[in-house]
Formats: structure tokens, C-alpha cells, sequence
């Protein structure tokens, strides 16, 4: 039974595996963020880290928090004209953000433009998206003040980012045939996007503002918290780390939660419906 | 026929865009958004920030203790990342429909994952803050929490797309459930999650961030601090290193999904 | 003395309808048995309860001696160790080499971490590589088995069953998702193997004319019934007219 195809080992063992470079960079990304993980823990500043009754405190402090939500700072109507700030603030940034993404991913496009500009458009999206949205927000604040513009600005800035990216590959996964359907009857550019790739993107491009809109309501918190852009971030801030006051942290939780799981649902919906096939 | 379709959908689109700006116009009153200000603030921000955010030779001082911060945070990120991962990789076999060991682990882990998801980072950080203090602890846990709901979401979707039949090929081999779960699920999905995985660190990265400013650890520390005394210049430094760590991730992880996937 | 018997089995997923209908046959060791009928017929689902991937509602099936519908967990392993499974999309691990996919087939013998460290003996691996041999593959052993063609998966499939050393090969619509110059391969091989290595196959199919060139016996199946259980040369038009419901002509030239 000795083969010329069965490759073994020095030890005469027979090898089973292919060892293609695939499988080779697979584990060698699990090795490697596996060996970095060990490392990190000896970077950790772990200043004024007493574990266990910090774990007891938390503990308590979730159970308060869950079992027992009350708002005594700021009151219920207050408390969800707040949540419609932030939901606001998330859509006015989703909104705008989808517009001048749409133009900008037409550019990104390599089915659609020439390739010097969709190169600059995505070393310009890249930048942006490399930058924390918080920093936006804060740097914004700087030239505008803190307020409802610094903070739509600056969630607007990733909301572009993120829509070009998911946009242009959607305009890149049109058929050819199609654009080059409307080319040979002499039709321009824009007659191009207008009756070929719009139509046949659109429920497409819908479902992902739509997930940008979900994932901008939790930007909007954060950012209200981080950056004091208002809405209920703020108020969740205020509650935790100047009053002290879990029991208005729980109420402001669950109500973020609520309206989290809502988005959540709306987009799975509008996912099965639009492209019940296309989930791969 | 055709006619009628096509107005009706013309009819729906115009009210479909109708229902939008009206909620655009509701939300720019409810936050006093002013969208001439919001144009007119874009020029002016930027020519601010190329006045005023510049890297001088003063802030290059700054280097080491901003490449420290940076360390700590990126290093946080990859450890809350790497052991979410972990975590997620069990509740998501228990939750994928093609592994679940019975419907109530299945519920309880989609339950887990999509609570410890949709609770916002900003609050699994100020909860933690109050017990575990200002130190990099704080960070990795409120990052970690959040990335598990994610993540197991993710592997759940992953797992359940990855084919049922080499499952029922081996389970009529009679193999047990953790060989069919290691050797016919987990090598079909594990390079989509080591792509979700490289995505989170990404993330998490950014994220890293915001937790900083909230929790006073790391890079977000650092950049809230400097913002704060209003030293400019290094505010640019900080954004710049932030920016130039999460590309190069990117790009390595760009690299090594092109090569798995 | 029947290596496989059948008695009255019947199967439902809803109340008012059942899949299978007081189903009962023999098979004696190395016979080739085709079951043929149209699709919906239960063909797959007759399959599926004979190694209990599907739970069976009505009747017995005694496999090697033993009741196939008492078995605990650990005595269904070993039966589905002792019976070959085939299918119709080959059902392999798509990233994984050939010859680890071949080698899962011994899992069924292994301990839960044995299988997990993927700890195969000498002599398995040289076996794998003997049937890999065996059906012409062999120089593919290191391929990832998703780079392989149709007919060429089908073969993996079939040595994967075969390293379980079965009784039984249990085959689901093997030939349905190939050409037919790859289906003439795959069904010379399942000949050979009941013949030459005396294991006995049943085969689920649905082209009249295949069951009745390759096989010892033919069961037809209507609408979860028997409606034929015969030597292949018996089964005459009428017959085929019975198990299908349509003029033959029709199913020969489709």
C-alpha cells in the first residue's frame, strides 16, 4: 500500500489535512488573536479594581435596575418626548445621510463611473469610517457648539460612510445587461440610474437605511451620553453617573430596549418581505 | 392593467416620500434642528478643523503616552472581541436552529443575545462604571457584553446557513452531537465568523472610544481630556492614530477574508 | 434468514395524514433493492425510519436481529454505524479535504473526543485511502471536496459509507442530481459493491429503467403503500402504470 499519493509525515503517519494557504492564514488569524488576547490582559490598567465586590455591587446594581425601573428625576411625558429626541436625532442623520449617500455611492460605483473616482470616493469614505463617530459629534461641537446640528453632523458623517459602502456594492451587483440594455438605446447617465439601477435596487437600499436607522438610535444614545447631544442618552447619563439613581438607569434601559427590540422587529420584517431569498 | 400598476406604485412613492419629509420636518422641529445652520456649520467646521487640526511638532511629544492609551484600548478591544467570541460561539449552536440542543436552550440564548445587544454599550459602561472604577476592566466588559449579543446573532445566522445535510450525513454515521457539531458545522462556518470576528474588533475599536470617554480609560481618555484643555493639536493627533489603527486593521482584515472566505 | 425486515410500518407527521401505510418487506444480506414510485410517494421518509432519522409511528422494523424501534441512544449508534447513508446532494463537509470527509465515516466507532481531535488509526486512513482508490478518486484525496465534481462528491459519499464497514447502504436518490454518464458510474459501483463485497443496498430512485437494469428486486410505492414488490422482471407496464398513475412511455423518455 505504498502509494505515491498519500502524503505522510516524517514519522510515517499519514496526513489528512490539505494545509492550503486558506486554511494556514485561518489559523494562524486564530492563533495570533489568541495570543493577543493573553497579552492584553497584562495592558490593562487595572487602577481601583477591587473584582469581587465589584461583581457583587453590579449584580445588585441590575437587579435594581431590572426589578424595580422608576423615574423620580425627570418625568414619564419627559421621559418619552426624550426618546423622540434621540429617535429624531437618528433619523434626521439617516435621512440626509441616505441622500447624499446615494450620490456618492453612484461615484463609488465601479459599473457607473470612471475609476479614479470611485478610488477617491473610498479612500474618503474609508477616513471617515475610520473615525469614532463620537469624535465627529465632539469635533463638530467645536465650530457649531453643542446642540442638535453638532451631533446630527456627526452621526451623518459614519451614516454616509457606512450607506456608500453597502450602496456601491449593491449598484455593483446589478446585471450588466441591464445598464448596457439602456446604453444601446443612447440613453444618458442619468436616465441610466433613474429607470435601470434604481428600480432594481431600491427595496434593497431601503432595507439598509433602514438598518443604519436602527444602528443610529443606539449612536444617538450614545451620543447624548458622551457627547451631550440630548435625548434620552443624556438622561441616562445624568441618572447613572451624577445622581446615582439605578432605579431611573433601569426605566431609561428599558425603555431604550423597547424601542431597540421595535426597529429590530420593523427590520427583520422588512428583510423577510423585501428579499425572503436573498439572505445569504 | 399596466397603467394602473404603474400609477398606483407612482401614487405610493409620492406618499411614501411624503410620509418621509413630513417626519424629516417633525424630527428638525422636535430636536430645533435648523437645516441652514447644519449646511452653513459644515463649511465652517471644516475650515476650522484644517486651521486648528493640525499635527505640530509640540503635540508629537504627546506621541508616546497617546501610542500607550491607543495600545491599552486596542488591545482591550481584541481581548473583549476574542472572548466574546468565545462565549458566542456556544449560545450560537445552541440557538442555530440546525444545532440546538432543544427549543428552550434555543429561546434563551436568542433571548441573551439579542438583550445584552440592544441595550446600548453607553449603558452596560455607566452600570459598570459605578462598581469596577475608572480602569481598563470597565471597558472590556461593557465592550464584551455587547459584542456577545452581536456576535451570537451573527454565528447563529452563520450556522444556520451552513448546509443541514453534512449534519444528517453524520448523524446517520451515528457520530455523537459534539463530533457532528466540531467536525461538520464548525469548519463550514468558522471563516464567516472569523470575518464577523476581525468586523467586531474593528468596531470595537471605535467603540473603544465613546467607552473611554465614558468610563476615563484609554484612548477616549485621553482624546476627552486633551479636547477638554482645549489642546487642539493634539485632539488631531489622537484622531489621527485612532484613524490609522482601525485602517490598518481593516486592511489586515480585509487581506485575510479575501484568502479564508 | 432477512437481514432487514418490515412489519407494518406506518408514519404521520399530522394527524390525518400519514406518509406511510402499513409498509412491510423483506431484504435478504447482499441484495440490491430499488424502491421506485413518484415523488411525495415516501420513499425518502421509508428510508429515513430504517437507520431512525425519522421516528417511525406504527409497526417494526428488525434490522440484523435487532428492533430498530427500541434501541437507546447508544444502541442507535451503533446501528447507524452499522448502515451506510447515501444521498442525493452527497451531503459532505463542503470546506474540508476529501479524505477527511471519507474518515467521518468512522465516527460512529469513536469516542465524542477521539472524533473531535480527529484521532484516526493508521490502519483507518490507509483504508480511506484503499476505497478512495477503489472508486478512482484517489488522486484527489487532498482537494477540498467542494472543488469536485458531481459524480466525483457522489464517490466520497460512497466511501464514507463504505469505511463504516456497514451491512447496510442505504442510498437516497443517488443518481438524481447527476448526468447520466456519471449516473452509469455510480450505479456500476453500488452493483459492485453488492455483489462483490455482498453489502447489501437499497436504493431509492426514480428512473424505471435504471432500477430495473441494476437491481435484484423492485419495490414500487404510491401514496406511502406498496403497490409492487418483485424481481425487476417482473415489473411490467401495468405495474409501472400502478406505481406511477401515468403512461410509461412518458417516464422513459423524460
Amino acid at each position: 500500500m505504498e502509494a505515491t499519493y498519500i502524503k505522510t509525515k516524517k514519522d510515517g503517519r499519514i496526513v489528512i489535512k490539505s494545509g492550503n494557504k486558506g486554511d494556514r492564514v485561518l489559523k494562524g488569524t486564530i492563533v495570533v488573536l489568541s495570543i493577543l488576547t493573553v497579552i492584553s490582559f497584562f495592558f490593562f490598567n487595572y487602577a481601583g479594581l477591587e473584582l469581587g465586590s465589584a461583581i457583587r455591587e453590579t449584580a445588585y446594581n441590575l437587579k435594581v435596575m431590572f426589578l424595580q425601573p422608576a423615574l423620580s428625576t425627570i418625568s414619564l411625558s419627559e421621559a418619552i418626548y426624550q426618546v423622540g429626541v434621540t429617535l429624531s436625532l437618528a433619523f434626521l442623520a439617516t435621512v440626509i445621510g441616505a441622500v447624499i449617500a446615494f450620490f456618492l455611492s453612484l461615484m463609488a460605483a465601479t459599473n457607473l463611473s470612471p475609476v479614479w473616482l470611485t478610488r477617491i470616493v473610498r479612500v474618503f469614505v474609508a477616513f471617515i469610517r475610520a473615525v469614532p463617530t463620537v469624535l465627529w459629534v465632539l469635533i463638530f461641537a467645536i465650530a457649531a457648539g453643542l446642540g442638535s446640528e453638532a451631533a446630527v453632523l456627526g452621526m451623518l458623517f459614519h451614516s454616509i460612510a457606512y450607506l456608500v459602502k453597502a450602496f456601491s456594492e449593491a449598484f455593483e451587483e446589478i446585471d450588466k445587461g441591464i445598464i448596457e440594455a439602456l446604453q444601446s438605446t443612447g440613453a444618458g447617465w442619468w436616465h441610466i440610474v433613474k429607470s435601470g439601477v434604481l428600480p432594481s435596487t431600491f427595496t434593497y437600499l431601503l432595507s439598509w437605511i433602514f438598518l443604519r436607522f436602527e444602528i443610529n438610535f443606539g449612536v444617538a444614545v450614545a451620543m447624548g451620553a458622551a457627547a451631550g447631544a440630548g435625548g434620552i442618552g443624556f438622561d441616562l447619563f445624568m441618572a447613572s453617573s451624577f445622581y446615582f439613581d439605578m432605579r431611573e438607569v433601569g426605566f431609561i434601559t428599558y425603555a431604550i430596549l423597547i424601542v431597540a427590540f421595535l426597529l429590530e422587529v420593523i427590520s427583520t420584517r422588512m428583510k423577510k418581505r423585501y428579499f425572503p431569498a436573498s439572505s445569504n | 392593467m399596466n397603467e394602473k400598476t404603474m400609477r398606483k406604485s407612482r401614487w405610493q412613492t409620492v406618499i411614501f416620500l411624503l410620509i418621509i419629509i413630513t417626519l424629516t420636518y417633525l424630527s428638525s422641529i422636535i430636536t430645533s434642528f435648523s437645516f441652514a445652520d447644519g449646511l452653513a456649520t459644515i463649511p465652517e467646521a471644516l475650515g476650522w478643523m484644517t486651521s486648528n487640526l493640525m499635527v505640530t511638532g509640540e503635540s508629537l511629544d504627546k506621541l508616546p503616552n497617546i501610542l500607550e492609551k491607543l495600545a491599552e484600548t486596542t488591545f482591550m478591544s481584541i481581548a473583549a472581541t476574542t472572548i466574546a467570541a468565545v462565549v458566542s460561539l456556544f449560545l450560537g449552536v445552541l440557538g442555530s436552529k440546525t444545532t440546538k440542543v432543544n427549543n428552550f436552550l434555543s429561546v434563551f440564548a436568542r433571548f441573551i443575545a439579542s438583550v445584552s445587544r440592544n441595550i446600548p454599550v453607553v449603558a452596560w459602561s455607566l452600570v459598570l462604571l459605578i462598581s469596577f472604577g475608572q480602569n481598563s476592566v470597565t471597558g472590556f466588559l461593557a465592550l464584551f457584553v455587547g459584542t456577545v449579543g452581536f456576535l451570537t446573532r451573527a454565528f447563529i445566522e452563520s450556522i444556520d446557513e451552513a448546509s443541514q445535510s453534512s449534519v444528517e450525513a453524520l448523524t446517520a454515521t451515528g457520530a455523537t452531537y459534539f463530533q457532528i457539531v466540531g467536525k461538520a458545522v464548525i469548519p463550514q462556518c468558522l471563516p464567516q465568523m472569523i470575518s464577523w470576528v476581525l468586523f467586531m474588533v474593528e468596531t470595537n475599536i471605535r467603540n473603544a472610544t465613546l467607552v473611554g470617554i465614558l468610563t476615563g480609560t484609554g484612548i477616549g481618555y485621553t482624546f476627552d481630556m486633551y479636547y477638554k484643555m482645549l489642546d487642539y493639536n493634539a485632539v488631531a493627533l489622537v484622531t489621527l492614530t485612532i484613524v490609522i489603527t482601525v485602517i490598518m486593521v481593516d486592511l489586515i482584515s480585509n487581506y485575510v477574508r479575501k484568502v479564508i472566505l | 434468514m432477512a437481514l432487514l425486515k418490515v412489519e407494518g410500518l406506518g408514519k404521520s407527521y399530522t394527524a390525518d395524514k400519514k406518509i406511510l401505510k402499513n409498509i412491510s418487506f423483506e431484504i435478504k444480506a447482499g441484495e440490491l433493492v430499488s424502491i421506485i414510485g413518484p415523488s411525495g410517494a415516501g420513499k425518502s421518509t421509508l428510508l429515513r425510519c430504517i437507520n431512525r432519522m425519522v421516528e417511525f409511528n406504527e409497526g417494526k422494523i428488525i434490522f440484523n436481529n435487532q428492533e430498530v424501534g427500541n434501541l437507546n441512544k447508544k444502541e442507535l449508534r451503533h446501528l447507524r454505524a452499522n448502515i451506510g447513508m447515501v444521498f442525493q446532494h452527497y451531503n459532505l463537509v463542503p470546506r474540508l479535504t476529501v479524505i477527511e470527509n471519507v474518515l467521518h465515516g468512522r465516527f460512529g466507532y469513536k469516542t465524542t473526543m477521539q472524533g473531535l481531535l480527529g484521532r484516526y488509526t493508521e490502519k483507518e486512513k490507509a483504508a480511506a485511502f484503499h476505497l478512495l482508490e477503489k472508486m478512482g478518486i484517489h488522486e484527489h484525496a487532498y482537494k477540498r471536496c467542494d472543488q469536485l465534481s458531481g459524480g466525483q462528491q457522489q464517490r466520497v459519499g460512497i466511501c464514507r459509507a463504505l469505511i463504516q464497514e456497514p451491512k447496510l447502504i442505504l442510498c437516497d436518490e443517488p443518481i438524481a442530481s447527476l448526468d447520466p454518464n456519471s449516473s452509469k458510474i455510480i450505479m456500476d459501483l453500488l452493483k459492485s459493491i453488492s455483489t462483490e463485497m455482498g453489502i447489501t443496498c437499497l436504493v431509492n430512485l426514480h428512473q424505471v429503467d435504471v432500477a430495473q437494469y441494476y437491481s435484484d428486486r423492485i419495490i414500487g410505492l404510491n401514496k406511502g403503500e406498496i403497490v409492487f414488490n418483485g424481481n425487476s422482471t417482473e415489473l411490467h407496464e401495468d405495474n409501472i402504470n400502478r406505481i406511477y398513475g401515468t403512461k410509461t412511455e412518458d417516464l422513459i423518455t423524460s
